[in-house]
């Protein structure tokens, strides 16, 4: 304890020279999800002659999509010096709630069943999941939970919730009834634009409306203040407790998006979708290069993260290493790039 | 004061106290990059004895403490242990030579028991684990010996501080330390635990142990002493046994008097700019209220300083104008409007701003970089719609960076990079930043050496010049006569003296102890 209180009176000192001299190891570091990105497509190009087509690439950017949704979110919340354990629940519960509401939802008291249009079901399951990213927000920023506690709570109970309301089933049939006016739901899932699939579209949007908040808005800047000093940004007077509620409820949203998103791809909806997407996302985030001490992280970076995982783990499949395999090749990639994130930050990382 | 030794190559080293010298640092200097913490002390431990030194902060003591204890090594010159050149590579390599450092902050688990405390990191291991009964037994013999009844088994976070600073001294006797360093022990125990402490300390010279005491309170230490050594700038100013020395010696060298940190600049003073009444803040652990019914004015154009000790509950009043903490009672009136209502942020919007005392920790957002922390206090004002303006950011960060004139190699560098007195001017720009008519800094100077020190005094009294209120709180008494309208001096959470800028150092320090609480 008395060592360590020293060090950090020496760290202060430390000359930061370090970071003129430009080599080639310093860039590959700092470019990292890029390099690895590069390499993957380089290395399954050689192994498979079908990996490097614009249809395999459009098929694997639309797995990507759910991870690359889930992500953004994650980042914020990570950006913020937290983590989000329930945006894979959040996932799910979402999905069946849109399945619920595509199936019809019955007003026994007025005997009449409902068929929502299909955006009153979209804007209502995103409302769903806004409201449970809220649930987190409080927990953390007002009763002063510790992030993980709270959203692994938040994460059981979504995903409880999810299969009390189907009884454990899967809702199979979400194309809608055109007599009943809700078809269109697959929309999101099947259709493309200019041969680009809508899942990519959306998560291109979704990514540069993000990239431009953290880096253009006001609260991009309170966001990066008070991951990296909490106490120094409300001194400053960042209002960081609405910071955090915000960051919380946007990842709950942004989960309820994948949600829609993932059960359109599949045309059906079940409560046990999206298991472990929560770590996979934060393995994006990881991977991209963002601190978990919270502050550092971009979102350019963090959609590198998610395109490592997606274009890696669809290319063993391409190349028909076993789905175990995948798995350790996974954990390795996610290993070595937190191990690359404490090169970059320095030991031990300067918290304050 | 006849023969008190200005240069330490004189201390009688073939004297006939030589033998009893038990602990010697010789020319012991170091420094972190191209800050001198110590420019070649010399520094002597007699047998039994208690050393006090001297000197105000960032004058070194804590450095030299750490390097007797092991702590950190030094760049330069020897310790000398009985007569024999060591060096020790860690705090456990320098106690199980028998020097022990208690220090400022006490390093207790409050969780555990006292037991589990002062036996922590080297329990005594029995047949079957831990062996608990051998070490209650002997946790029990430390304080019959000590003359404190604590039970071995009370968790240490029931104990009140003065006893948990015994539960420290008692860990450190249960290793035979033969020498105690002690940093600041009595800054946050009330008049009768500085009397059992003392009383311990006295107890344990008897039995040879050598105490080396650190203290800010110049009487308090007076009392106990038997050597003083006074620290100034890394530099050993004088040295003189205790029948030689006397209080004014003691601040003479302390302060020296040379350095000049300016004069209180003339102002036009304005308006009462800010008026608090009766603010109170009680102490979430009960006892003394931290702030208690203080009430003061501060006018626009108007500079002034607040002295006190460690805990006289400086930090807190401002921070409770601030808005960080929440008064139980009074008013903070800013420019004729309550604000105690108002968050932070809402009180930046209307003028009072907070530079707060520990710039890593308060102050600076380590991962930005010093444009996006000058402007983080501002960014409303440079946001348009929804985006924010990099022109408009980028005018208001170079401007800022001329105004309290920061060394840097440009806004986007990283702001680990600037030394403590740039990243200081870099909270104070932040927080000018914001057009305040209040500002508040608490200790402004701390770790930032002398011309940065001159540096930022100069900028607060050009800011006075043009209208602006500044309040700055300090515990070096030099700081107090330089550019301050009017000293106030705080004592146990109230004003305990009020000075104009004409007084004298002595009666600043002899208001702010013990014996003037009234």
């Amino acid at each position: 304890m008395r060592e360590t209180k020293d060090m950090s009176d020496t760290i202060v000192a430390r000359p930061d020279g370090r970071k003129r001299d430009f080599n080639i190891g310093r860039l590959l570091l700092e470019g990292r999800a890029f390099f690895a990105l590069i390499a993957i497509i380089v290395v399954f190009s050689i192994l498979s002659p079908n990996y490097l087509t614009i249809g395999n690439l459009l098929i694997m950017a639309s797995h990507v999509a759910i991870y690359g949704i889930l992500a953004i979110g994650m980042l914020l919340v990570i950006l913020n010096g937290g983590i989000d354990l329930s945006v894979g629940s959040i996932l799910a519960l979402a999905g069946v709630a849109a399945g619920a509401m595509m199936q019809g939802i019955e007003l026994q008291a007025m005997g009449v069943i409902l068929y929502p249009p299909v955006w009153a079901v979209v804007v209502l399951t995103c409302v769903l999941g806004a409201l449970v990213g809220a649930v987190n927000g409080v927990l953390v920023s007002i009763f002063k939970v510790p992030a993980f506690v709270a959203t692994l709570g938040v994460m059981y109970v979504a995903r409880g919730v999810a299969l009390l309301m189907t009884n454990g089933l899967t809702y199979n049939n979400l194309s809608g009834r055109p007599e009943l006016g809700n078809t269109g739901f697959d929309w999101i899932g099947f259709n493309r634009i200019a041969g680009v699939p809508i899942s990519v579209i959306v998560l291109a949007v979704l990514a540069i409306l993000g990239g431009l908040m953290l880096s253009r808005s006001s609260f991009g800047r309170w966001l990066y203040a008070s991951g990296g000093n909490e106490r120094a940004a409300e001194l400053s007077g960042v209002p960081t407790r609405r910071v955090k509620i915000t960051v919380y409820t946007l990842s709950g949203m942004l989960s309820a998006i994948a949600g829609l998103v993932l059960a359109s791809q599949l045309t059906s909806a079940g409560p046990t979708a999206g298991m472990t997407y929560e770590l996979t996302a934060i393995a994006a985030v990881v991977i991209g290069g963002a601190a978990l001490t919270g502050g550092r992280g971009t979102m350019r970076g963090t959609m590198l993260g998610a395109f490592v995982i997606g274009f890696l783990s669809d290319g063993l499949v391409i190349i028909g290493v076993s789905s175990y395999w995948q798995t350790v090749f996974t954990g390795a990639v996610i290993v070595l790039a937190v191990l690359m994130n404490s090169l970059q930050y320095g030991r031990g990382g300067r918290k304050s | 004061m006849s023969r008190t030794v200005n240069i330490a190559g004189e201390m009688p080293e073939g004297g006939p106290d030589a033998r009893q010298v038990v602990l010697a640092a010789r020319h012991v200097s170091k420094s972190y990059g191209n800050v001198h913490a110590l420019k070649g002390v010399d520094f002597d431990i007699h047998r039994g004895q208690v050393t006090t030194l001297f000197g105000e902060n960032g004058a070194g003591k804590s450095t030299l403490m750490k390097i007797l204890s092991g702590v950190i090594q030094p760049t330069g010159g020897e310790i000398i242990l009985d007569g024999r050149p060591v060096s020790f590579g860690s705090a456990t390599e320098a106690r199980d030579r028998g020097i022990s450092i208690i220090h400022q902050e006490l390093s207790l688990a409050p969780n555990l028991s006292v037991r589990d405390n002062i036996f922590m990191g080297r329990e005594i291991s029995g047949a079957t684990g831990v062996d608990f009964a051998e070490e209650e037994r002997q946790t029990r013999k430390l304080m019959q010996d000590l003359e404190e009844d604590i039970d071995p088994l009370t968790p240490v976070e029931e104990l009140r501080l003065g006893q948990q600073q015994i539960v420290e001294i008692a860990r450190a006797l249960s290793v035979n330390s033969r020498i105690l360093i002690m940093d600041e022990p009595t800054s946050a125990l009330s008049a009768s635990e500085v009397e059992v402490l003392f009383k311990v300390v006295r107890d344990l010279t008897a039995k040879g142990v050598s105490i080396v005491y650190i203290s800010h309170h110049l009487e308090e230490a007076l009392t106990i002493t038997d050597h003083a050594v006074v620290l100034r700038d890394g530099t050993m100013t004088a040295y003189g046994p205790r029948a030689d020395i006397d209080l004014e010696w003691i601040v003479r060298n302390m302060v020296g008097d040379n350095y000049d940190l300016g004069s209180p600049p003339r102002t036009r003073l304005g308006h009462p700019a800010l008026s608090i009444r009766n603010l109170t803040l009680p102490d979430p652990a009960g006892g003394f209220h931290l702030v208690d019914g203080l009430s003061l004015d501060v006018r626009a154009g108007e500079i002034v300083c607040i002295y006190g000790l460690m805990g006289a509950g400086r930090t807190e009043l401002l921070e409770t104008c601030a808005g960080k903490l929440r008064a139980s009672a009074g008013e903070i009136v800013l420019e004729g409007k309550e604000i105690s209502h108002l968050s932070i942020a809402e009180r930046i919007a209307r003028g009072l701003a907070l530079v707060p005392e520990d710039r890593q920790r308060d102050g600076l957002v380590q991962t930005m970089s010093v444009g996006e922390n000058l402007s983080l206090a501002s960014i409303a004002s440079f946001t348009k719609g929804l985006f924010t303006r990099k022109a408009a950011e980028r005018t208001l960060i170079d401007a800022s960076i001329r105004e309290v004139t920061v060394k840097t190699s440009g806004p986007d560098a990283p702001i680990g990079s600037l030394s403590g007195g740039n990243q200081q001017k870099v909270v104070i720009g932040k927080m000018l930043a914001t057009r305040p008519r209040v500002i508040m800094l608490d200790e402004p100077s701390r770790g930032i050496d002398i011309g940065a020190k001159a540096e930022v005094f100069r900028l607060l009294a050009e800011e006075a010049r043009q209208g602006l209120a500044v309040i700055y709180s300090t515990s070096e008494v030099s700081e107090c006569l330089s550019i301050a309208h009017r000293i106030i001096v705080m004592h146990k959470g109230r004003i305990s003296a009020e000075f104009d800028s004409t007084v004298t150092k002595e009666r600043i320090m002899a208001a702010s102890g013990e014996s003037v609480a009234a």
